[in-house]
């Protein structure tokens, strides 16, 4: 085993004791997420896929029996090398909601998440939303501006969404790598004032 | 790998007196190859011989999972395996953090995570 390396070796072998830590990116099918991934991540977003098996029982079926298929979910992400010995990774979220058991895999021991959300299209964020704040995970909610939204449309967003004022709200750009640094770091703000006020 | 008589038997369906379940290898836990696993000579099985060429440098499971075309799954099970041969090293965050908060609530993490942001 290679205990003796990574606890002996100290700085020479950095790039064997790196840290990896990821971020979230969740919101509706078509949002924009793994495009707000690339515009950040040093490579093309890469997209794993897992499989799932799905009971489903087709209501033609006069036998009722349940039948098992086998669904992909798949999901991108992207990577960023903070340091020698940190890396950070964005992980989008499936498309279809329905997928949570995913999400589990995707959000546990994340900084937070991202909520990205279309604002033609509120409604397509809801499951995101419950899903973090149910989990108790750090969160921001990043406005796609493709559309023209106007900073005083956010607080008429956050009402619709029923966000407490804790949360902070971004708008920005996912095609901009300047406008997703930004909503990154608000998220490690947002985080780490999580820990300074548990 | 090969059954005695000859037949392809897929790795990911043996045990191997793995240590921990699969399910818990973080999807962005780092694998590297070990010393041993460079010197390993070529693998019988091609997924296990690709995933010890490109954890030469550290990859995280999901990109494993994503370069080698296979599903997330498939991946863990073959990592955890070449990890238990001692082929491959996996630096799963979270374990690294055991008794501590984990890394994601770990002030001096955020905040170099959040400097090497903004130095992007």
């Amino acid at each position: 085993m290679a205990f003796v390396d990574s606890e002996v070796s100290g700085g020479t072998q950095a790039d064997q004791d790196a840290l990896s830590v990821k971020i979230v990116v969740a919101g509706g099918f078509g949002v924009g997420k793994t495009t707000f991934v690339g515009a950040v991540s040093e490579i093309e977003p890469l997209r794993t896929e897992a499989l799932m098996t799905e009971a489903s029982t087709s209501v033609d079926d006069l036998s009722m029996l349940p039948e098992k298929r086998t669904t992909t979910v798949a999901m991108d992400f992207g990577r960023i090398t903070l340091a020698d010995d940190l890396v950070l990774y964005l992980f989008g979220t499936p498309g279809q909601n329905r997928f949570w058991f995913m999400w589990d895999d995707i959000t546990r021991g994340a900084i937070g998440a991202v909520v990205l959300v279309d604002t033609r299209r509120l409604a397509d964020c809801f499951g995101a939303i419950d899903y973090v704040e149910q989990r108790g995970i750090p969160f921001v909610v990043a406005l796609n501006a493709f559309n023209g939204v106007q900073e005083h449309d956010v607080e008429d967003v956050r009402d619709a969404l029923q966000v407490g004022p804790e949360v902070p709200f971004v708008v920005t750009d996912a095609r901009e790598r300047e406008s997703v640094k930004v909503v990154l770091v608000t998220l490690v703000e947002h985080a780490m004032s999580l820990i300074q006020q548990p | 790998m090969a059954a005695p008589d000859g037949r392809r038997v897929r790795p990911y369906l043996a045990t191997r007196g793995r240590t921990r379940p699969v399910q818990d290898i973080a999807i962005e836990a780092l694998v590297s190859t070990t010393k041993d696993g460079r010197t390993h000579g070529a693998d019988p099985e091609p997924e296990r011989e690709r995933i010890l060429r490109l954890c030469h440098s550290p990859r995280s499971v999901a990109e494993v999972a994503a370069i080698v075309s296979m599903p997330l799954g498939v991946a863990r099970v073959l990592v955890a395996d070449l990890e238990t041969e001692g082929l491959v090293r996996v630096a799963d965050p979270h374990a690294a953090f055991a008794g501590s908060a984990e890394p994601a609530r770990n002030l001096s993490v955020l905040e170099r995570v959040r400097d090497g942001l903004r130095r992007l």
